[in-house]
């Protein structure tokens, strides 16, 4: 399929960990036949996966009254997610390259969906506003999914 | 609605765990609540079979953090075996494949415990 114009797709689910398989297959049904790759498409689902699981439970401490809202622009060189919500916010810059070897003598459990976000997509952005609207984007190209 | 499933075989002083489907945040305790019950039955010689894992997410990845080094400290480990190319790219993302015994096949690993 080639993409002409700009299209978008959005998703509000429930803020809960069940909704991520909702999730997933709603961004690889997007990224089917547009010019993704198998590796590109699993990637971006992945991406989207670790965006939402932060925003249930670290922005919204798995209050599954809240919603996670999911908004994709595709265009004929990229693939825009952007996921927002109304949560805590975190400061983005401050956190460390994770060390595995430290988190295993630790027994730490989390921490590196951020990196692999950052690892799966060509850029990764925040706007932070604490309670007010916190935001995450991310962007794939398409020419870069050979 | 979860598309995940955790099995496990048992042999003498280990175990093999088999998981199925999609290991995501949502899934992830049920993987975490095998590790912890095969730790309170002191079987600390624990491969994970990943051959029908279709997906892992970092909170899969989280799980075999959390558990390691007290299997490693009572003389175990969680060896890896049979992970998809797609799987094994998650891993190989973050670094797990310099810290994690990954083996190809479940045999490798029973060998590698006498198991």
């Amino acid at each position: 399929m080639v993409i002409n114009k700009k299209q978008k797709f959005q998703l509000k689910v429930s803020s809960k960990t069940e909704n991520l398989e909702i999730i997933r297959d709603f961004i690889r049904a997007i990224t089917g036949n547009i010019g993704f790759n198998e590796d590109s498409r699993e990637q971006i689902a992945l991406a989207v996966d670790e965006a939402c699981t932060n925003v249930i439970k670290h922005a919204h401490g798995y209050d599954a009254r809240r919603m996670v809202e999911i908004r994709v622009e595709l265009d004929k060189e990229k693939i825009a997610i952007t996921i927002a919500d109304k949560g805590k916010g975190f400061d983005p810059e401050n956190l460390p390259r994770p060390d595995v070897s430290r988190y295993i003598h630790e027994a730490r459990m989390g921490g590196l969906g951020i990196h692999l976000m950052r690892s799966l997509m060509d850029q990764v952005s925040y706007e932070i506003n604490p309670g007010i609207r916190n935001k995450v984007s991310m962007i794939k190209y398409l020419n870069k999914s050979a | 609605m979860s598309n995940f499933e955790v099995q496990r075989h048992d042999f003498r002083e280990g175990a093999v765990v088999y998981l199925h489907g999609f290991l995501d945040a949502h899934t992830a305790p049920r993987f975490e609540e095998a590790l912890v019950n095969l730790i309170h039955e002191n079987r600390y010689k624990i491969i994970v079979n990943m051959r029908s894992l279709d997906y892992i997410s970092s909170a899969g990845l989280g799980v075999f953090m959390g558990f390691i080094e007290e299997i490693r400290d009572k003389g175990g480990d969680i060896k890896l075996s049979n992970l998809s190319t797609k799987v094994y790219k998650v891993f190989d993302l973050l670094g797990f494949p310099a810290l994690y015994d990954i083996c190809e096949e479940e045999g490798q690993a029973r060998e590698k415990f006498n198991l």
